[in-house]
């Protein structure tokens, strides 16, 4: 009986610790979550009227809305864009950092730099080069007698130049996640392989990289959630133009909310992206931890 | 327990001191305003100067003035302060930003408050021109302010190396592609003719070619557009082809926010832009430019643009007095001969050229008289309900046909379509 | 994971000599890497014709900074990120404590599924609600204020997770000799929990402050003014391209803002990077 009441204790110590952050997950998580899903089941209300419960109207207009198809593509392309390549770069600097070189803190510095500056500074810098005429890139292709292209101007170029930099942001985040696991590979491995005469190409494709496979796909969960949660710099470059050529969800959330006063569809939209994060943690939960499992 | 009685002391003694503070200031009144800063300088500190002398002369009255950024932030935040229960009393906001407003019930014309005939007077001392984007109905809810037109800068020396008159700017649409060509041609490519920016506010640009065509793209009362009119695809067209054709301007859009900064370094020889850019250009440029009302094609013609004040409803009869008081005294002759000074920004009234100060000004520098010259030329700025959705379908349009996703005819039809998709609610 | 010290000196060890060819690379890309910064650097230290003209001699000035302090109130943005990082890694670090310890170490019924349902939100960020987030601020007074900045990141599911895996690590006997000495639950997690996770905590709390430092999204739709305003918001205000101000005078601006923590991640380079990994390594 003792044993039960100090059992019972201990469930309401422990769920008075977890209250606060109950509360707070509450309010600015699932209620938010929830509420989304509601409001995108109405329309704004007309002239200040309330809103009007409409079903699934919204999603509709969503499905006519060519805008909304530019923006899921070009996200799709961003995601494409950037993640392949910066995971790419990260391993490759990854494995040039955890070799022997001279210099080596610096050029580790240099990869990680970047990572901490805000995207919004990253931004104001790129524009710098960005700009045609008398933009850096220009006029360093001049010097070589190339005319440079309108980089965020031209809608066949804008997306690539945003990819560009969103690659030089996040290579070196992802690029310690690798040294890290690089460094935990036995080194006997290698000296096996040595000794065997395997070439350190096919020593690389048939050993490191599928040991760093529980690596990649965390860097890949990463790089997902970036690619659909990051469009600060966007604000600054592009305002997601020439004509939507390069905005993603999220902006089109952000304008639809703050520039258009459509709050309710842009709760639609936050739907979608909803239901994007669900499938990568879907990926992440199924997949991902069931090889690095944790308890 | 026992350890919480010395903070509720300590709370009662500073509940006592806010009801102090709270007294003492129920002698003053307080007013908070939002206002935009959409062109380059140090104009928040013009501001806060102004507002500084204006408590020195009215101790009872208190101004809390926030810079929000530029209109498109300055509204967002007004608007969610206003959701958020704690609207301001007063705002300097875009002038197009009046149906939004009307529409969210959050402002009220200054017709309601004018009492004396000095009141009626003042209301109407402003140029017409500048009015435009502030009545609805008959009711005035936007007084002037921070206002623009887009001026025609031109690069004296550029024209002179290019054999042509430094000192007579393009009157017409095809001397500005003729000249423009022609610089471009005599600086063996290293200079573009001209520029007109086509990021942040296309549509304003575009709306200067359609009313120097003769067309108007929009409805007195903010419920229909007409961008598909052959008149507006025929500017755009124009607009299209200083690249295309004229080879004079470059491909594809051309930013905003460098745009000056193209100028300065030369490498345009003419721009369009805001007179709020004036004053940057005069201190930044080391060659000669001059500054002359846009080229024409039927008819001279320039969309005004820039901040209006408006009264916000939620306020106290004494916070609305005190608002009206403000607004008088920031529009006064010699402070909006001041703020022209400053920055560029037109004299909001013909008393304002008046006075010494700007009198003297525009004759040390003629520039500054452009856009006033150019009023009697103007137009509203494109203003409708839902007018985020319109003017973002009409940019779109613009941004598509310069970079050639689509021709101007059916980038306006497209534009059209989602306009009236848009306003289909508001038809009267 | 092993530790990646001792692994790091054992692959040291056996590192392959790089071919020039590779030192070549590995250095050529550093500079690319490094070079957008160091651009920053040369316009901000310059006056603004030399923008994209670099000569070795071209004057150096210091009236790009003097301008942008004097055009855009930075010094309260300062003071406005330092209150919201210092605010937002002390919140956390408490809640995040107490809900972790819960998790590690309390027999909650249901206790996994209430786990994963935290989990969730690893995915569903603030700044993806922000429309709804907005609106539940705005209703509970926070529009404008630093802790509505803060709050909806407070209860992180990163901090909570991390700090349920570092609890669950130490081991039991320890919180017994504390038990046999007289202490509660609460001098127990302050006493030997606590103490024990300090890593975890220095690990989480750099990560949580870059993080932070250099947020916007939130940030933007939740402020109103310079009052609240941080950082990355005021210097995104300062340089939309609208203002068309002058580059020279953005650079500055750009330096100003990012200046602090990149000094403090030169200065402490190794503890952020194994920061960055302890905390990302789960």
């Amino acid at each position: 009986m003792a044993r039960l009441t100090s059992d019972r204790r201990m469930q309401v110590y422990g769920a008075l610790l977890l209250l606060p952050a109950a509360v707070l997950l509450g309010t600015f998580a699932y209620l938010p979550t929830v509420a989304t899903l509601i409001n995108s089941l109405f329309l704004p209300g007309f002239r200040g009227a309330a809103p009007e419960f409409v079903g699934l109207e919204n999603y509709a207009l969503l499905l006519e809305d060519r805008t909304f198809w530019t923006v899921a593509r070009n996200n799709l392309f961003y995601a494409l864009g950037t993640i392949p390549t910066s995971i790419a770069l990260a391993l490759g600097m990854a494995l040039f950092v955890n070799a022997r070189l001279p210099g080596r803190g610096l050029v580790r510095m240099a990869y990680f730099t970047p990572t901490i500056l805000p995207m919004i500074a990253a931004a104001n810098i790129w524009m710098f080069f960005y700009a045609p005429q008398i933009g850096l890139f220009n006029h360093l292709l001049g010097a070589l007698g190339i005319e440079g292209p309108n980089w965020l101007g031209d809608p066949g170029v804008a997306l690539g130049a945003v990819i560009v930099m969103t690659i030089w942001k996040e290579a070196g985040f992802f690029m310690i996640f690798y040294l890290a696991a690089l460094q935990s590979i036995p080194p006997d491995l290698e000296e096996a392989a040595d000794l065997e005469g395997t070439s350190r190409w096919s020593f690389f494709w048939r050993v490191t990289f599928p040991l760093l496979m529980p690596t990649t796909l965390f860097v890949l969960i990463n790089a997902l959630i970036n690619a659909v949660r990051v469009v600060d710099h966007l604000f600054i470059l592009t305002k997601g133009g020439p004509n939507n050529a390069t905005n993603l969800l999220l902006y089109y959330v952000y304008e639809n909310a703050f520039s258009f006063f459509d709050r309710t569809y842009a709760a639609t939209i936050t739907v979608v992206i909803l239901l994007v994060l669900a499938v990568v943690a879907t990926i992440k939960f199924r997949v991902l931890d069931r090889r690095t499992h944790y308890q | 327990m026992n350890a919480r009685f010395p903070v509720n002391k300590r709370g009662l003694a500073m509940a006592a001191l806010l009801a102090a503070g709270s007294l003492n200031a129920q002698a003053q009144t307080e007013l908070t305003m939002y206002y935009p800063v959409a062109v380059g300088g140090a104009l928040t500190e013009v501001i806060d100067g102004l507002v500084a002398d204006f408590e020195a002369e009215h101790p009872d009255i208190a101004v809390e003035a926030i810079y929000a950024g530029n209109y498109d932030d300055t509204r967002v935040r007004a608007m969610s302060a206003v959701e958020a229960g704690d609207a301001p009393q007063l705002s300097v906001m875009f002038s197009i930003d009046l149906y939004e407003l009307i529409e969210q019930d959050v402002i009220v014309p200054f017709d309601d408050l004018v009492e004396s005939d000095a009141e009626r007077e003042w209301l109407d001392s402003f140029y017409p021109g500048l009015m435009e984007n502030g009545r609805l109905d008959g009711q005035t809810y936007g007084i002037p302010f921070q206002r623009s037109t887009i001026v025609f800068y031109w690069n004296k020396d550029a024209f002179a190396a290019a054999g042509l008159d430094p000192d007579t700017p393009p009157e017409t649409w095809a001397e500005m592609a003729e000249m423009a060509a022609a610089v471009r041609e005599a600086s063996g490519g290293e200079q573009w003719g001209v520029m007109v920016p086509s990021t942040g506010y296309p549509y304003w640009m575009f709306q200067a070619f359609a009313f120097q065509n003769g067309h108007r793209l929009m409805s007195e009362d903010g419920t229909e557009v007409y961008f598909d009119d052959p008149a507006a695809v025929e500017a755009l067209e124009y607009w299209v082809a200083l690249a295309d054709e004229h080879g004079a301007m470059p491909d594809d859009t051309i930013e905003w926010g460098t745009l000056r900064q193209n100028f300065i370094e030369e490498s345009t020889a003419m721009m369009w832009h805001s007179t709020g850019n004036l004053t940057a250009v005069r201190n930044e440029a080391d060659f000669d430019f001059g500054v002359a009302m846009l080229p024409m094609n039927t008819q001279r013609g320039s969309p005004t643009g820039g901040g209006n004040f408006y009264l916000f409803k939620d306020a106290s009869e004494e916070e609305r007095r005190a608002a009206m008081t403000f607004i008088r005294w920031m529009t006064a002759p010699e402070r909006a001969a001041a703020w022209s000074i400053e920055t560029g920004y037109m004299g909001v009234s013909p008393a304002a050229y008046e006075t010494e100060a700007l009198r003297d000004y525009v004759e040390a520098f003629p520039p500054a008289a452009v856009a006033r010259d150019q009023l009697e030329h103007a137009t509203a700025e494109l203003a409708t309900y839902q007018g985020g959705r319109v003017r973002r379908a009409l940019d779109n349009a613009v941004q598509a046909a310069l970079t050639g996703q689509m021709s101007p005819a059916e980038a306006l039809a497209q534009a059209q379509r989602e306009a009236d998709a848009a306003l289909r609610r508001y038809a009267r | 994971m092993t530790t990646p010290t001792a692994a790091a000196v054992a692959s040291r060890r056996f590192a392959i000599r790089l071919p020039g060819l590779e030192t070549t690379a590995a250095w050529l890309l550093a500079i690319v890497w490094i070079f957008p910064l160091l651009y920053a650097f040369w316009a901000a230290f310059h006056p603004a014709e030399f923008m994209v003209r670099f000569e070795l001699l071209a004057p150096l000035t210091l009236d790009n900074f003097t301008d942008a302090w004097e055009q855009a109130p930075f010094a309260r943005y300062y003071v406005n990120t330092f209150l919201l990082v210092t605010g937002i890694v002390a919140a956390q670090f408490v809640v995040c404590t107490l809900a972790g310890f819960a998790f590690a170490r309390f027999p909650i019924p249901g206790k996994d599924a209430l786990f994963m349902l935290v989990l969730i939100q690893l995915f569903v960020f603030p700044e993806v609600l922000i429309v709804e987030n907005y609106r539940i601020a705005s209703g509970l007074g926070l529009v404008d204020t630093i802790a509505g900045i803060g709050l909806p990141y407070v209860a992180s599911a990163f901090g909570i997770f991390l700090l349920r895996q570092t609890f669950k690590t130490i081991p039991r006997e320890l919180e017994e000799a504390a038990r046999v000495e007289g202490c509660g639950w609460m001098a127990i997690l302050l006493k030997v929990y606590v103490p024990l996770a300090k890593p975890t905590y220095l690990a989480y709390g750099l990560v949580s402050i870059s993080h932070h430092w250099n947020n916007f999204l939130w940030p933007l739709v939740v402020t109103n003014s310079v009052e609240s305003r941080p950082l990355t918001v005021g210097l995104g205000i300062f340089s939309a391209p609208e203002t068309g101000v002058n580059w020279a005078t953005i650079s500055a601006a750009t330096l100003l803002s990012i200046a602090p923590l990149l000094v403090a991640f030169l200065l402490f380079q190794r503890q952020f990077v194994q920061s960055f990994l302890r905390a990302g390594i789960r």
